[in-house]
């Protein structure tokens, strides 16, 4: 199983193969938690972390993984590890997990982490895993402070909270735009960041389903 | 036992993976506690103090601690306005109580009709923790808990006024969950800037909380300026609920008889 090498598994998910950007994956945080630099900085590294060590515990326990209860196996201690990662914040970061507040909790349903136990660690060794899960989320993070960035400079004029653009509330002359600061923009922003990435790799376009034929009966009008 | 399918081994392997992960949750829970119990009394702190503009910026949490020594709490009974010893509610000093454990405690809150639940809080405690600045025996400025829903959450914070019983020194919430950048603006320094100077009361025209939140800017000019404040652009919802929360808590089923109390003693 040495197919995998430490660099395509660490730094793949970030461009070639993004858990956000081509598998579709945890869209629903990172619609909650992009409003600003700061919060999605923090949930990308708690996901990395939980998604990097879930990898690593499953992966050493899944030769003795019995497959009829691997999936509750593998929840078991993803939400165990979420639990742990949320008492951390409230102890040691009060303010953030005060403005994450569910979405921290949310990261036992994220289906990146779910998505790699049970893709990858369930047949790889520990330590590839381990970097495997990390790099599925730094994917996410990057991801992540790509969506927050636009969000946060353009909602609110700042980014990590410094001020950018003077906005009008605090007498300067940006209108922010409020509607990036609600979750729909956040769909907005992937939708063009997978055009994107997609304009520049274009092994990741899918094939098309169906193709539109031309009309063959005339219309009457 | 070879076969990691069998029965037994499945059993077996779910037992210790509970027993493991069980030890670790509550490990982390256990241990963490008192950071956390720390962080949250702290930041209720600070919250006072900002309400009563006695916060001063990067303060570290020892110059919090030693603030808040100079404020004294009091607990007020809600329906005659007057200070009650702290063991009414079990407490030997006012500071330990904790109001909103009591608001869900059926001895020492009571349901709020439908109408008169205008900040959506559904019960009321009877008994209220304020917090008192004093100086030279005169209360300088009266620091009142305050709560009500806005759009998507329980707004709590506190209402500061002067000891006059109606002009406002500061409103500050400590915990929402309104949408950031709309209703979250409520924690805006600059939308706070409002607050100081308004009136609660028109006491020529009786004793009902007047205050409210505009849509748009407050026109200077108007008569009732004193009694109005800015409204969060982009946030209705909000800025209603915190229109609501004030009134209530300001009127009849909140600190009205209190505040009373307090203006005929001036």
């Amino acid at each position: 199983m040495s197919d995998h090498s430490i660099k395509d598994v660490l730094f793949g998910p970030i461009a070639t193969n993004n858990p956000i950007a081509l598998q579709i994956l945890g869209i629903c945080s990172a619609l909650a938690v992009t409003t600003s630099m700061q919060l999605s900085l923090v949930m990308g590294v708690a996901v990395a972390f939980v998604c990097g060590m879930s990898n690593l515990l499953i992966s050493t326990i899944r030769s003795q993984i019995p497959s009829s209860i691997r999936i509750i196996v593998q929840m078991t201690i993803i939400a165990s590890l979420v639990i742990v990662v949320d008492q951390i914040l409230r102890a040691y970061a009060y303010e953030m997990s005060k403005q994450l507040s569910v979405f921290v909790g949310l990261i036992i349903t994220n289906c990146i982490v779910m998505g790699r136990a049970e893709a990858f660690a369930m047949q790889n060794k520990p330590a590839i895993s381990f970097v495997d899960g990390v790099g599925n989320g730094l994917g996410y993070l990057v991801l992540l402070i790509a969506v927050a960035f636009f969000r946060e400079l353009f909602g609110a004029g700042k980014l990590f909270g410094v001020e950018i653009l003077a906005t009008v509330n605090d007498g300067g002359w940006y209108v922010p735009n409020g509607l990036l600061l609600l979750p729909p923009s956040a769909f907005f922003i992937i939708g063009l960041i997978i055009w994107a990435l997609r304009g520049w790799k274009k092994d990741q376009v899918e094939a098309e389903e169906y193709k539109i034929s031309a009309h063959t009966v005339k219309e009457a009008f | 036992m070879s076969n990691k399918e069998s029965t037994s081994k499945t059993i077996i392997v779910a037992f210790l993976l509970c027993i493991v992960c069980s030890i670790v949750v509550s490990a982390s829970v256990v241990l963490l506690k008192p950071i956390q119990e720390k962080n949250k009394a702290l930041n209720l702190k600070t919250n006072i103090l900002a309400a009563a503009g006695l916060l001063v910026d990067g303060a570290s949490a020892d110059e919090i601690e030693t603030l808040f020594l100079t404020i004294k709490p009091q607990l007020v009974d809600l329906d005659t306005g007057e200070y009650v010893d702290p063991s009414v509610v079990g407490k030997e000093v006012a500071l330990d109580y904790d109001q909103r454990k009591a608001a869900k405690d059926p001895a020492l809150s009571a349901v709020l009709g439908g109408d008169l639940d205008i900040a959506s809080i559904k019960r009321r405690v009877k008994y209220a923790k304020v917090y008192l600045v004093e100086a030279k025996g005169k209360t300088e400025t009266i620091i009142l808990p305050v709560s009500g829903y806005g759009l998507w959450s329980t707004l709590h914070g506190f209402l500061a006024l002067e000891g006059d019983a109606n002009t406002v020194v500061g409103l500050g919430f400590y915990e929402h969950a309104e949408t950031p950048g709309l209703g979250g603006e409520v924690d805006n320094p600059r939308w706070k800037a409002f607050w100081p100077g308004k009136k609660v009361y028109n006491l020529e025209q009786g004793d009902a909380p007047v205050i409210k939140l505009l849509k748009g800017s407050v026109d200077n000019s108007k008569p009732n300026a004193e009694y109005s404040v800015d409204g969060l652009s982009g946030a209705t919802l909000t800025s209603r609920g915190i229109t609501n929360l004030v009134q209530f808590w300001t009127g009849e089923q909140g600190f009205k008889k209190y505040l009373n109390r307090l203006r005929k003693e001036a």
